[in-house]
């Protein structure tokens, strides 16, 4: 889901590090005001989970490949907005030190996988695990469904990002001067792939972690948490 | 054991487990992620370079391109695994420090 450099056009590039602007200046804020400085270990810890969770990269055989992001499951435990700037500082890292993700792109890669993804995951969680005590099944269950369709919501925009560039940017020849694959073919592509199969590593991932916190730490999944 | 001293070793143990992530795909002969092609994977694919692809896919040029050294494209798979993990704990390293930094920079003072 790391969109590269030169799969997006300089207009779609601007607009999302233009849309991204006001989300990390409101997320530095409310983290400003919420943040207690003995969360900041557990911050670093989610921010290097979603980095090393991204490194697994699990085949179609003969296919492609596609990994977990493992932000639904930093949300749950920190917030969306605290969410957002973890993943954040590791989309950037993985662009600047990886060449993972393109330096042009940042701001795309950071909608989809530092905002799209925390966001819904975060709510569909809070809503399906509603009042739910923290150590229910239920909240497992939630975790899992969250992270399935807060990676499938991600996937379906990067695959529009991609499919919209050849309407946007192309020669007088017609050829496709960034992505060439239109809506008809990045869409269900992106899609299929995560309903298929990268959507359930961000499940079980999400749901098993909830699993082994509800057993270790349930602190940290109770609401008001503290370290 | 404070909670996190444990999620840092569950953090240790995915790095020690990574290579997992480079040997799946390739011994399942999967290609590239969809989307993520060089530009002359993407010659094969379509037929020709995107123009503007080809001017922005050399844009930067990463100190460690695809978690692997430069110029180790074609070792075996055990050197680029040891790659791999050494990616994962500077990616790791260099996460959790620019978090603290961060961090700091934005929480109260307790």
């Amino acid at each position: 889901m790391h969109i590269p450099d030169g799969y997006l056009g300089p207009g779609t590039c601007g607009l999302f590090y233009l849309i991204m602007l006001p989300i990390w200046t409101a997320a530095s804020r409310i983290v400003k005001k919420t943040l207690n400085s003995r969360q900041v270990p557990l911050l670093a810890i989610g921010a290097a989970f979603s980095f090393v969770i991204m490194m697994f990269n699990v085949p179609i055989p003969g296919g492609t490949t596609g990994h977990a992001v493992g932000g639904v499951l930093v949300a749950i435990l920190l917030g969306p907005w605290l969410a957002c700037i973890a993943i954040t500082v590791a989309l950037v890292i993985q662009a600047l030190l990886f060449g993972d993700g393109g330096i042009t792109a940042i701001g795309a890669n950071c909608f989809n996988m530092a905002f799209i993804l925390p966001f819904c995951g975060y709510y569909i969680y809070k809503a399906i695990s509603y009042k739910s005590p923290v150590d229910s099944r239920r909240r497992v269950i939630a975790a899992g469904i969250a992270g399935y369709i807060a990676l499938n919501i991600a996937a379906g925009v990067t695959g529009f990002m991609f499919g919209i560039q050849p309407l946007l940017y192309k020669t007088a020849s017609g050829q496709a001067l960034y992505c060439p694959y239109g809506l008809n073919v990045a869409l269900p592509v992106m899609l299929g792939e995560h309903l298929l199969i990268f959507g359930w590593v961000e499940a079980v991932v999400t749901a098993l972690v909830v699993k082994y916190l509800q057993k270790h730490s349930p602190e940290l999944l109770a609401e008001g948490r503290k370290i | 054991m404070k909670i996190t001293f444990k999620l840092w070793i569950f953090i240790g143990g995915l790095i020690a487990l990574s290579p997992f992530g480079l040997l799946l795909p390739e011994h399942f002969k999967a290609g590239s992620a969809w989307g993520e092609w060089g530009a002359e994977e993407m010659r094969e694919l379509v037929g020709y370079i995107p123009k503007g692809l080809e001017k922005l896919s050399s844009l930067w040029s990463a100190p460690i391109p695809d978690y692997t050294f430069k110029g180790w494209e074609g070792k075996p798979l055990s050197s680029l695994s040891v790659a791999y993990i050494f990616s994962a704990v500077i990616g790791v390293l260099v996460c959790a420090g620019a978090v603290f930094i961060l961090g700091k920079l934005l929480s109260k003072k307790e």
